[in-house]
């Protein structure tokens, strides 16, 4: 990116200075001109999403509440981030949820880069199938959890019935929905089905941007193929499956949708992931105070996460 | 029919090597399609089909789950039906066979229609919006540029749920509460993001001699801006369109906390799909397919930029 950019600023510098140019543009200047085309976009973004972020700030240092209204505010300064951060509970649900993350990351960075291998092979039809593969991460993740809890019934689902074929025990003798053990696996396996796809993806581009001579080189000089894939295609695709597993590790930290649909949290609060926490203290027990503060420090990791995000994919852009 | 065109080299794999690949894959496609394929057979079963154990493969199709979708239905005496004149339409029959009558239609269609009106009332203003900035950002010499371009990708990096929380208060200050304006609005904001990277991706690949040479021809930049930059980005901005399009389609946190029945969009009214004793499976497989069929289109239509608009513009091949 930054190649690019520093490239197409010469080109920019040298129109600049013809001054023929210069005269043709009537009415407005460049400089006006990237403004008005800039500033909406920003004001849009100022107030759908800064204005808010400040008033959430505002409401975690105080004990508002959105159920009552007419309650004098009070200023309760960092009590709130203090009690979060001693709280068991918020512990609890960051555990469950880098339990969800972890996992999820692991089997889908796996499974996605062994697909994105076998496709790289270009067998017949490659094109048609890879196509296939991909739908399940185009689709809605409210509306998938909720037709995987239909798959999940113990005794009439589709998944109980195919394990308990395949395993031989009863197909109502466990319920990945309600079993405070099973439940945690359930949502990472309806997360592995659905977004597979996007880290293949993505490994797919690395795997192609690895060019035919490297693999003519060390054919040359004779590498077996074991040695080619630890020392060319790993190393060179490494940049494309970090940047999945950063994207992935954001999303599935942010995890609501999915999760709400297929256990709401439960049993019990075995997969509250952190969004779900925060929405049942915010939507629920309407203690906004609270949950404005929870919201900042998951803003707040979320975004340390996207500043390395964001420096991974410039690295990415840079080859 | 790539192995065809492309010479043979000696890194090309064997033909073994293909086909054991291919049968992998190919193995791992049919499973992963089983449960979309599972739902789609469920919309067509009866609800006592759908519920029997095993599973059932083979069964009578039946347009039950798609009737109790549209509908809603009450139950009657089964005097009250005998009294009652023919059955209207194919719905009715298929109730009345329930011992239940047609009360009216249900709330699916207004909420379908709601997922498009948001849908494609954020997707304009957010490609609008996107399309402007993104030649600001591409061809203009922006103070803080990348500074900006990072808060715009950061915005879309917020959880969901803590935008939620101020944008419920604001929304009943200003009343747009459970108003469609305000979900386009939110909509637009989470999309614009990701239209002004990946179109700013996009414009970035036309060569500006084009405009330069127009601007040689006495157009003003808006007037090359217009009529030479905009007809050369049509294919990424129908790209990025679909994106922003497949995401409001299927966003689902904000709707079901900031909207409860005017605005509501289809994906939060799906799962509370209710019948008689519990879900009515049939016909929440029903409004699934008929709500995931748009998305399936649309995913062989974006196929080639798949790649581009799930990383932010970031890897282009």
């Amino acid at each position: 990116m930054n190649e690019l950019s520093a490239s197409s600023r010469i080109t920019y510098r040298a129109v600049m200075v013809r001054p023929g140019l210069a005269r043709r543009i009537r009415g407005l200047s460049d400089r006006m001109l990237a403004w008005l085309f800039i500033t909406p976009t920003i004001v849009l973004l100022l107030a759908i999403n800064i204005f808010p972020l400040l008033w959430t700030i505002y409401l975690s240092f105080t004990n508002y509440r959105a159920n009552r209204a007419n309650v004098p505010t009070i200023w309760l300064g960092a009590d709130w981030y203090q009690s979060i951060l001693t709280d068991p509970d918020i512990w609890a649900a960051m555990q469950v949820t880098a339990h969800f993350v972890i996992w999820t990351v692991v089997i889908e960075t796996v499974l996605g880069f062994g697909l994105a291998y076998l496709i790289d092979k270009k067998f017949r039809g490659h094109g048609m199938w890879t196509t296939i593969i991909l739908l399940p991460m185009m689709l809605s993740p409210a509306v998938v959890g909720n037709f995987w809890t239909f798959l999940y019934q113990p005794q009439i689902g589709l998944f109980n019935y195919v394990v308990a074929f395949f395993t031989g025990r009863a197909a109502s003798s466990f319920q990945m929905l309600g079993d405070v053990t099973l439940s945690p696996w359930a949502i990472v396996i309806v997360d592995a089905w659905m977004w597979t796809p996007y880290v293949m993806l993505i490994c797919l581009a690395g795997l192609r941007s690895i060019p035919d001579y490297i693999y003519e080189a060390a054919e040359v000089d004779r590498a077996s193929k074991w040695r080619q894939f630890w020392s060319i295609t790993l190393p060179m695709a490494l940049p494309f499956i970090m940047l999945a597993v950063l994207f992935r590790g954001i999303e599935n930290f942010k995890m609501f949708d999915m999760v709400n649909l297929l256990t709401g949290g439960g049993p019990g609060s075995t997969t509250e992931v952190a969004s779900i926490t925060l929405k049942r203290a915010a939507f629920e027990s309407w203690r906004t105070g609270y949950s404005s503060a929870f919201a900042i420090i998951l803003f707040v990791t979320v975004f340390g996460l996207a500043n390395i995000y964001v420096k991974a994919l410039n690295k990415v852009k840079s080859r | 029919m790539t192995s065809v065109t492309t010479a043979h080299s000696v890194v090309e794999p064997s033909v073994t090597t293909r086909r054991f690949a291919g049968s992998l894959v190919v193995l791992y496609a049919i499973i992963t399609m089983i449960p979309l394929v599972w739902i789609m057979l469920t919309a067509f079963k009866s609800p006592d089909d759908a519920i029997s154990y095993p599973p059932k493969v083979m069964f009578k199709p039946s347009l039950e789950g798609f009737c109790n979708l549209f509908t809603t239905r009450s139950r009657q005496t089964p005097e009250f039906i005998r009294s009652l004149g023919p059955p209207q339409g194919l719905c009715d029959g298929i109730a009345r066979d329930r011992n239940m009558v047609v009360a009216g239609p249900s709330n699916y269609v207004p909420r379908f229609v709601n997922s498009l009106i948001i849908a494609f009332g954020s997707t304009v203003l957010a490609v609008a919006l996107g399309t402007l900035s993104a030649y600001g950002f591409s061809r203009f010499r922006v103070p803080l540029k990348d500074d900006l371009l990072f808060f715009i990708l950061s915005t879309r990096m917020m959880p969901p749920i803590a935008v939620a929380i101020p944008i419920y208060l604001m929304y009943r200050t200003i009343g747009l509460s459970d108003t469609r304006l305000g979900m386009i609005l939110l909509y637009t904001s989470v999309n614009v993001s990701l239209a002004v990277w990946l179109l700013k991706g996009f414009i970035d690949e036309i060569p500006r001699e084009y405009e330069e040479a127009a601007m040689i021809d006495g157009y003003t930049r808006f007037q090359a801006f217009v009529k030479v930059v905009l007809p050369q980005a049509t294919t990424g901005i129908a790209a990025t369109a679909i994106f922003c399009l497949i995401f409001a389609w299927n966003e689902y946190a904000f709707a079901v906390l900031l909207t409860s029945g005017n605005a509501q969009t289809a994906p939060p009214f799906i799962p509370i799909i209710i019948g008689e004793g519990g879900q009515d499976w049939p016909a929440v497989a029903a409004g699934t397919t008929l709500f995931l069929v748009p998305i399936v289109v649309f995913t062989v239509l974006l196929r080639k930029h798949l790649l581009r608009g799930i990383t932010f513009g970031a890897v282009r091949k």
